[in-house]
């Protein structure tokens, strides 16, 4: 359980992190910032890369800003910053909510937000977050800058839009509207594990009817998304839990597991109808 | 391999000149550099805990960090928790008078974790309480001792007069 030889690199600014990924991110290079999915697989022995760039040291990385709307949090933003309210209204009550289903604390305390949204891990709760509110995400390379979006961004089981030359510099997250009600569920065996299913429902309500509602489902296909056939039941509908069941078990059709073994697809579809009726509800409860 | 850079960690608030590999873990240079083997090597990839160290009075996983990383911070260890004279910290003495360990392998991590909770909030609940120290694993204790051990001793450390019991 020891991880393999590599060559350290601690840049101290962007421009000196993105040419060593320049020259090395292309073979077998990686870039480091929490480290608390790459060190286990390197630990494994599953990651063995030969150069490590290290982050940690480049300053500003870790800044939480809202700029236009948009909370943008930077490549060394850690886990645990959110588990105070970092942004006024929904977002940053949402975010302090999640927070508490990633990991255990002193996993926490290291691990990136940007960090999971590039390893793209199908049961990161970030991503799931990143999926359904949408985003937009600001990547560097030797080759320029772009802002990338989700929708488009996450690609697969750990796959993104990401160039292997490229650094994830920033996650900007659309603020929601003080109207907005959001709820978060996720079903595991145990606290801190991978999620065997986890839901996120946002929509606001006005006059009484659903308007503008996302619900994304994660941990149960390659990569979380939006199931829109739910949300088109929901939109313009008053709140009850009869809607709620039929979005859930509308969700539970439309998700395609990713073990087909039947048994396990029809449990997995079973706790999604669960984690959806549930954040359906605590979103409906979110206000009051 | 030519692959060894010289370090510094500050431990406890000794220093600690070194040289070591780029992949060498913090928990392995505690150990085998530093000679510090209070801090125990479990499952080595972040799952069971028990080489939970605190950086800059954060806790982490020491197996989750390369060493030439804590460089420029503030590491405690175990070693670090009672004075100078052997009197035990609070934590310590309530986990001997708790029985809050069996097989003594997790107790470190567990102390540390601990630690750094009742530092970050003296007040804290019972169910952050839990939640906090869901994070590691015990195999012999079930658990309620370690709570009880921990509930005993945030009171003793709000009540600085009282003796340890």
């Amino acid at each position: 359980m020891k991880p393999g030889q590599f060559t350290y690199h601690a840049p101290r600014t962007v421009e000196e992190a993105v040419a060593l990924l320049g020259e090395h991110g292309g073979s077998d290079g990686r870039i480091i910032a929490g480290g608390q999915s790459l060190v286990p697989t390197m630990a494994l022995r599953l990651a063995q890369p030969a150069h490590l760039v290290d982050i940690n040291g480049v300053a500003g990385l870790d800044r939480i800003e809202v700029i236009d709307g948009e909370l943008v949090i930077g490549a060394c933003v850690r886990h645990s910053a959110f588990e105070r309210v970092v942004v006024d209204g929904p977002l940053g009550v949402l975010l302090k909510q999640v927070v508490h289903h990633i990991a255990h604390y002193p996993i926490r305390t290291r691990g990136t937000f940007c960090g999971s949204i590039a390893h793209a891990d199908p049961a990161s709760e970030w991503c799931l977050l990143t999926a359904t509110l949408g985003a937009r995400l600001r990547a560097r390379s030797v080759r320029g800058e772009r802002l990338l979006t989700e929708p488009g961004f996450f690609e697969g089981m750990m796959a993104t839009a990401l160039a292997p030359d490229e650094l994830l510099l920033e996650t900007r997250l659309p603020l929601l509207s003080a109207d907005t009600r959001a709820g978060f569920n996720e079903f595991n065996r145990r606290p801190g594990d991978f999620a065997i299913a986890m839901a996120l429902a946002v929509y606001r309500l006005q006059d009484g009817v659903i308007v503008e509602p996302r619900l994304g489902v994660g941990a149960v296909e390659a990569q979380p998304r939006r199931i829109t056939a739910a949300e088109a039941l929901l939109d313009g509908q008053p709140p009850t839990p009869q809607l709620f069941a039929e979005a859930a078990a509308l969700a539970a059709q439309a998700v395609e597991p990713l073990d087909q073994n039947a048994e396990t697809a029809d449990y997995k579809r079973d706790v999604v109808r669960a984690v959806v009726a549930r954040a359906l509800a605590g979103a409906e409860g979110s206000h009051e | 391999m030519s692959n060894e850079i010289d370090i510094t960690l500050e431990i406890n608030g000794a220093q600690y000149p070194l040289r070591v590999e780029a992949r060498r873990t913090l928990a392995d240079t505690l150990r085998e550099e530093c000679g510090l083997t209070g801090t125990n090597s479990g499952c080595e990839h972040g799952v069971c805990g028990s080489c939970t160290v605190l950086i800059d009075d954060e806790p982490v996983r020491a197996c989750l960090m390369f060493a030439v990383q804590a460089q420029g911070r503030q590491l405690r260890t175990v070693e670090g928790l009672a004075q100078a004279d052997g009197q035990l910290h609070p934590l310590q003495q309530a986990f001997i008078d708790h029985h809050a360990l069996q097989c003594g392998f997790c107790t470190p991590g567990f102390l540390m974790l601990a630690v750094s909770a009742l530092e970050r909030n003296p007040q804290i609940g019972d169910d952050e309480l839990r939640e906090v120290l869901s994070s590691n694993l015990c195999r012999c204790t079930g658990y309620q001792n370690i709570l009880k051990a921990v509930r005993a001793a945030a009171e003793h450390m709000r009540a600085p007069a009282a003796k340890p019991a």
